[in-house]
């Protein structure tokens, strides 16, 4: 104990780093904060080192060149010992952090830590959230797989869509004029050196201001924020019913940002790390590239947006919203704190939850898009064909050989990009479901070029016989009338 | 207590004409980083920007040998891939790149890029049904590439072509992107602007390849 001592007063009397660190570590807090709500923060900090040392990790097996990363990543997966481990732990630590910076955010947004005096604390966070998710998305290119190749493409395609400077920012992001080895070398520079040296830079200033302005107090309703007393408050506030962050409140910390480490590992160990999938040859288009979980929102957003008001929301969406962010504390820099008290703040909450949760579902099973191998693999229910004429089931074949059934389900597969067709002939007449095949429409490609008459006239007496039995199709009246005076006039050549 | 009396005068005084020779030479050698700073500015500004600002009238593209017309069958759409151009040693299997060939007659042909004129991601084509497809978003193309359903705004990128000698020879290099996909520098389109949609009556040649 006596040695210890003497070296640690050896280092501190040139160090002298005992005397704030102290200071730091026993500033009050305000009683009741010290809560299970206010663990975000320092979790979020914790998987950020997580990552940081997983990183390392990964980088000492890791070659960042377009011709071998993939190799070594299936090195990593397969050869080194427990790398397809620290991949894991690297890959969830990922979603973690994106998830927990998101939890973060509302709770202080919440409890109005956004306020008088924390407004900078609060831009430092926006700043550090766009590098999250900067560092999210620069990881999945590292993965330098199929996914990678073409989540770059679609990068591509929305830079480029910037007025005038579109294509000059694609090559810079591209390092080039196409997404190859000199794209993956400059993602490794920002995602090992540009971003996390930021973040580093960011996160102190960020924790330096919780220590210097004090964590927020817990939000009581009526007790309104004004510029010119609420420092004084605070203060009082701590006095009275204060308590030294260590230990008082840090135990919460500690068993939540362990839980965390542990719930990372788990999820690597269970769930084991993410791809990389197929070889990043751009030769290979039989692929359906999907991004990450965390961008998924995005992807359903690109998909259901109508596409004159695309260009748009892509590059004015980003805009508005970082700026609204930015702005927040400036806007609401004052009064009530309690979300007791403020509804609109709530809902929005609630409402931006429920968007970007329902566009992920929906990014889940992705209904916009074709399911490229539908006509070959999924067959037409018996029950459809059964009992049906022959020229009905000639209708049933073209019906799947002409990849219908990759935009049309029936009997629950095939693509849900155009209406489920069980039922059709109950919606539709036999004129209407002509001029549908031949004419198209309704986001329907038209057919009428590459189906001979007698295929369309297969095609639709097949879509005619699909209602549900009881329920007649649907039928034209006056067509009745027409054909009982002209004999047929079709049937003939 | 003298040091501050001896500071203080200069800076309440007129500031201008008193001014200390370390003051001035702390100045200068601002003066002088600031200088040393632009110099070396102009060199990493330049390479930083390299991959924009190619120094050649056609920016990255060439033209690219696709095979003989022979492999690409009238009335038919094939497959076909090329090296990039423009290739790097550690570009490994990306510098290849693959293009959709549709021999309309003769040495009549269109030649589009697989990447949908969406957000680029790779479209199939269906022979049966006469469309390309895009697995990401939904886009649907006809034969001849216009765009027939889904979130494009216009239709397939396509390269300008020629034939020589029995050989289709493409101009290409460059990612096609739905911006303005012609190059900022060389003024010249990596691929050829496409018509736009193409009604189904309208009168646009296109051959029919069923059978």
């Amino acid at each position: 104990m006596g040695i210890i001592a003497k070296v640690g007063d050896w280092f501190d009397h040139r160090l002298q780093l005992a005397a704030p660190v102290r200071e730091m570590a026993e500033h009050p807090v305000p009683r009741n904060t010290a809560s299970w709500w206010y663990v975000f923060g320092s979790a979020a900090l914790t998987i950020f080192v997580l990552q940081f040392v997983t990183g390392i990790l990964l980088a000492l097996v890791y070659v960042p060149s377009g011709a071998e990363a993939w190799s070594s990543l299936q090195a990593l997966n397969h050869d080194v010992a427990l790398g397809w481990f620290i991949r894991g732990m690297h890959g969830w630590g990922s979603n973690f952090m994106v998830a927990i910076v998101l939890i973060h955010m509302v709770q202080v947004f919440l409890f109005g830590a956004h306020k008088f005096p924390r407004e900078l604390t609060w831009i430092i966070g926006v700043f550090l959230l766009l590098m999250t998710l900067g560092m999210a998305f620069s990881g999945q290119v590292l993965r330098f797989d199929q996914d990678a190749y073409w989540g770059l493409g679609i990068g591509a395609s929305i830079a480029s869509r910037v007025p005038i400077l579109g294509p000059a920012i694609v090559r810079l992001m591209l390092g080039g004029p196409i997404i190859a080895g000199a794209t993956l070398s400059r993602f490794f520079a920002l995602h090992v050196f540009v971003i996390p040296g930021l973040l580093i830079g960011f996160v102190c200033l960020h924790v330096l201001m919780v220590l210097k302005l004090g964590i927020n107090e817990w939000p009581m309703p009526g007790r309104i924020v004004r510029r010119a007393t609420y420092e004084a408050e605070y203060h009082a506030l701590t006095k009275k019913d204060g308590a030294p962050f260590v230990p008082y409140a840090v135990w919460k910390d500690l068993f939540f940002a362990a839980f965390i480490i542990l719930a990372v590992a788990a999820s690597a160990l269970f769930f084991g790390p993410f791809g990389p999938t197929g070889r990043p040859d751009p030769t290979i288009i039989q692929t359906v590239p999907k991004p990450d979980y965390f961008f998924l929102w995005l992807y359903a957003l690109l998909s259901l947006l109508p596409p004159s008001l695309e260009t748009p929301v892509l590059l004015i969406g980003p805009v508005v919203a970082i700026a609204g962010l930015l702005l927040l504390p400036f806007l609401s820099g004052e009064g009530e704190k309690s979300w007791k008290r403020r509804p609109i703040a709530v809902l929005t909450v609630l409402l931006i939850a429920i968007t970007l949760g329902t566009f992920t579902h929906l990014a889940g099973f992705m209904p916009w898009s074709p399911h490229m191998n539908a006509w070959s693999s999924d067959p037409v229910p018996d029950r459809y064909i059964h009992d049906s004429s022959a020229l009905a089931r000639q209708g049933a074949l073209v019906f799947q050989v002409k990849q219908c059934r990759n935009c049309h389900s029936l009997g629950e597969s095939g693509g849900q990009r155009g209406p489920t067709l069980d039922s059709v002939a109950v919606r539709l007449t036999q004129d209407q479901l002509i001029r549908q095949v031949i004419q198209g429409g309704g986001n329907m490609p038209a057919y009428g070029k590459n189906l001979s008459p007698a295929e369309t006239t297969a095609l639709v007496a097949f879509l005619e016989t699909l209602h549900p039995k009881g329920q007649a199709p649907a039928r034209d009246a006056s067509r009745d009338v027409a054909l009982s005076d002209e004999k047929d006039p079709g049937a003939k050549p | 207590m003298a040091t501050k009396a001896a500071l203080a005068p200069p800076n309440n005084a007129t500031p201008d004409a008193t001014i200390s020779r370390r003051g001035f030479f702390m100045k200068l050698g601002i003066v002088f980083n600031a200088f040393a700073a632009s110099i070396v500015a102009v060199p990493i500004v330049g390479f930083l920007f390299s991959s924009i600002t190619r120094g050649r009238a056609d920016g990255y593209l060439s033209w690219v040998p696709l095979g003989k017309i022979s492999e690409f069958p009238e009335g038919e759409t094939r497959l076909a891939t090329f090296q990039n151009p423009y290739v790097m040693p550690t570009d490994g299997k990306t510098a290849d790149t693959a293009c959709w060939v549709r021999r309309i007659a003769g040495e009549q042909f269109q030649v589009f890029a697989v990447n949908c004129a969406h957000l680029g991601c790779p479209v199939r084509w269906f022979p049966q049904s006469g469309l390309f497809m895009c697995p990401c978003h939904g886009g649907a193309y006809y034969r001849d590439g216009a765009r027939a359903s889904g979130p494009p705004e216009r239709g397939l990128f396509e390269y300008p072509y020629k034939v020589q000698n029995g050989v289709i020879t493409i101009q290409a290099g460059e990612l096609p992107t739905p911006g303005a996909a012609t190059a900022l520098l060389s003024g010249q389109p990596p691929c050829a602007a496409q018509k736009q949609l193409v009604n189904i009556e309208g009168a646009e040649a296109s051959v029919d390849s069923r059978g």
